[in-house]
């Protein structure tokens, strides 16, 4: 197992340097933006701050290129992306009735043993609606690696083979922000988990969320909109057992001890760890090592400094 | 009378210096949770508070205290109402309009200055103030010889990190140059897109040089908006050709001038958000707004009575304390009958631009939702 870093946002504040230099990594690197979607490989920023050669992976790009020579592959993931959205709708439908109820729960006053065994037996639904939807959604990209088997087409081996080069030569892989469905997509596509094995990763932002086992969408203060945190589907799993909320301090009412202890115990027990500007956590040998202005969403409804 | 001044005043007439004092401690006009209590300083045979609420009369006298130059009228204002006044000052026979002098709180618009009164609870919105931290949009001008109209500048609003590679929504805004000045729009639009809560989106901000002619449901401002205004913003910068990515929107006149292009041309304009429209129409009688109103009744009658669906998604706002609100809300079940999904919002403020500036979070992130959901940087 390798080391790999997870970091807050880098924009304006970038603290990637300082973690490359305590990881000892000395590059050359190789990034990950395909989060940026249209943006990606505007690197020049990136490379001024960490001052040793990078060189992006293109994998929004190479996605395109692929579907654009593979017809029946784009027309399939098409199809994929269509289920998945229609998952997507359905859960969110089923989430919001769910969370109404507790909602309600939480509302009623009393502290009756029934009123108890109602509000968590109404957590655990959402806890079960949520399991169900991640189990759905491995299932769609299951039955789609095995029926097109991705990776041995014509269109992506040529990819996949300059990829592996480039990771090979690399001394550590980034992943940015972004777009973490988009990301995740490429990231899923050119089986970046499997390329990079070995080397080691350091992500941030959606790039964190992405090589969590479970990414959760989440916002407490949309302007239009209910505002139930939502498991889009599962990551790559090489940072397991956390679900990482970049932002919180802006998109999380940290402040309110009810919502922070409803977020932690749905989620439970996977850690709920903000990820703002400076954050770093550390993953050596599959523990996590090493954790500096990360918070945690305690089930008490506490937000506590993180201890590695 | 409030805690402070009824203290202030319970012994008797108070002096100058002891005024003084009490207008430094407090932000004047004095405002509570039940209403608000307005001052005025200085030698006068009257004064009265001109302000411009529907309903209320235009014009309410201060009472002067007995033995001094204060001049006091307390008012019932609900939590989180905002309007605008002047004050009328009558002396030796003569009548002037001012702006209170004593609060610092204004609110511009084309026809000058005005003072606001800010009722308990209101602040401006956060995201209508510069945000060092948001990236900028850009602005790009050019012009238009129009057939129907003639010669038209075009302020092309380009968000930040723009690019050619990149498909926009294009929002075509009426009195742009207004917008701008008197609503804050480009704080609005860079905060708004660099918070994700709308997407990158190109703005086509326009004016006119006869609005009171050209925005009451005229074909061809109708038909220089769909057939020249879009295809030149196209042919400048990348656009998605889809409906739901095209956007009118305007206020007071300008609302009907988006309603009526989308009416003329549906299909053009996915999406409308339409402040305050000056949607007059007349059922039964007539026209009791004047001429200039004739040909907006017109059009509106013919849409009360044939509306269609000119477009999927409206967004309405009209202030409680304007003498459109009964219009506005009329027009709501209308819409939602004909299968267009409406967001309608109602404020306790006037016909004015800060209440088009308050609104444009809750209307653009309706029409236009931004990927705040699935975009963490």
């Amino acid at each position: 197992m390798t080391d790999h870093a997870l970091l807050g946002p880098q924009y304006r504040r970038p603290n990637l340097r300082e973690c490359l230099e305590s990881l000892t990594i000395h590059g050359p690197l190789v990034s990950i933006t395909a989060g940026w979607q249209e943006r990606e490989g505007e690197i020049e920023e990136l490379r001024a701050h960490v001052s040793m050669p990078v060189s992006d992976l293109g994998l929004y790009a190479r996605a395109e290129h692929v579907h654009a020579a593979d017809p029946t592959l784009a027309s399939a993931t098409r199809e994929r992306q269509d289920r998945l959205q229609e998952l997507q709708d359905l859960y969110r439908v089923r989430l919001a009735a769910l969370m109404g109820a507790v909602a309600e729960l939480t509302a009623e006053s009393g502290a009756s043993p029934a009123l108890r065994r109602a509000r968590l037996s109404a957590l655990g639904d959402v806890r079960r609606l949520d399991r169900q939807h991640l189990m759905a959604t491995q299932r769609e990209h299951g039955n789609f690696v095995r029926h097109w088997q991705p990776g041995r087409r014509p269109s992506l081996v040529p990819h996949l083979e300059t990829l592996r080069e480039a990771i090979e030569r690399a001394s550590a892989v980034l992943i940015a922000g972004g777009h973490v469905a988009v990301l995740l997509n490429r990231l899923r596509l050119f089986g970046i988990a499997t390329l990079a094995r070995g080397k080691p990763l350091i992500a941030w932002s959606a790039g964190a969320m992405a090589v969590s086992d479970r990414v959760v969408l989440f916002h407490d203060r949309p302007p239009q909109g209910a505002a139930h945190a939502e498991v889009l589907e599962e990551g790559l799993g090489l940072v397991p057992g956390v679900v990482l909320l970049p932002h919180a301090h802006v998109r999380l009412a940290l402040d309110d001890a009810g919502r922070v202890r409803e977020f932690a115990r749905r989620f439970a027990p996977a850690k709920c760890l903000t990820l703002e500007h400076g954050s770093v956590l550390r993953w050596h040998r599959g523990r996590l090592v090493a954790a500096r202005d990360v918070r945690r969403l305690a089930r008490s409804g506490r937000v506590a400094d993180m201890q590695a | 009378m409030s805690g402070p001044l009824a203290q202030l005043l319970t012994a008797g007439p108070p002096d100058g210096a002891a005024l003084d004092a009490f207008i430094a401690e407090h932000d004047i006009p004095l405002v509570y949770r039940e209403g608000v209590t307005f001052l005025y300083r200085g030698e006068a045979d009257g004064v009265f508070l001109r302000m411009f609420i529907s309903g209320l009369p235009a014009a309410q006298p201060l009472e002067r205290v007995e033995g001094s130059d204060l001049w006091l009228l307390k008012l019932s204002l609900p939590a989180g109402s905002r309007f605008e006044y002047k004050f009328e000052v009558k002396r030796d026979g003569a009548t002037t309009w001012i702006t209170d002098p004593l609060n610092p709180i204004r609110a511009a618009d084309p026809f000058g200055v005005n003072s606001v009164c800010q009722g308990f609870g209101y602040l401006p919105p956060e995201w209508t103030l510069p945000d060092g931290s948001a990236r900028a949009g850009s602005f790009e001008e050019f012009a238009i010889d129009s057939r129907h109209l003639g010669r038209r500048p075009v302020q092309l609003y380009l968000p930040a990190r723009f690019r050619r590679t990149r498909r926009y929504p294009l929002l075509v805004l009426h009195d742009g140059t207004d917008y701008l000045r008197y609503a804050g729009l480009k704080s609005v639009l860079d905060n708004l897109v660099h918070r994700l809560e709308i997407p990158p989106l190109i703005v086509a901000l326009i004016d006119s040089p006869d609005r009171l002619h050209e925005y009451v449901g005229l074909d061809a401002h109708a038909d220089f908006l769909v057939e020249e205004l879009v295809p030149a913003v196209a042919a400048r910068v990348p656009l998605d050709p889809d409906p739901a990515a095209r956007g009118a929107m305007g206020a007071s006149l300008g609302s009907v001038a988006s309603l009526h292009a989308a009416w003329r041309h549906p299909g053009s304009f996915g999406r409308l958000l339409l402040q305050s429209g000056s949607f007059a129409f007349t059922d039964i009688g007539e026209n009791r707004r004047g001429p200039v109103f004739e040909p907006v009744v017109r059009f509106m009658n013919a849409f009360r009575a044939r509306p269609g669906r000119p477009a999927e998604r409206i967004y309405v706002s009209c202030g409680i304390y304007e003498s459109l609100i009964y219009e506005n809300r009329s027009l709501v079940p209308l819409l939602t009958e004909h299968r267009m999904q409406v967001r309608y919002e109602e404020a306790r403020d006037g016909h004015n631009w800060q209440n088009w500036r308050d609104r444009l979070r809750a209307g653009l992130t309706f029409l236009f939702p931004g990927p705040l959901w699935m975009v963490y940087e």
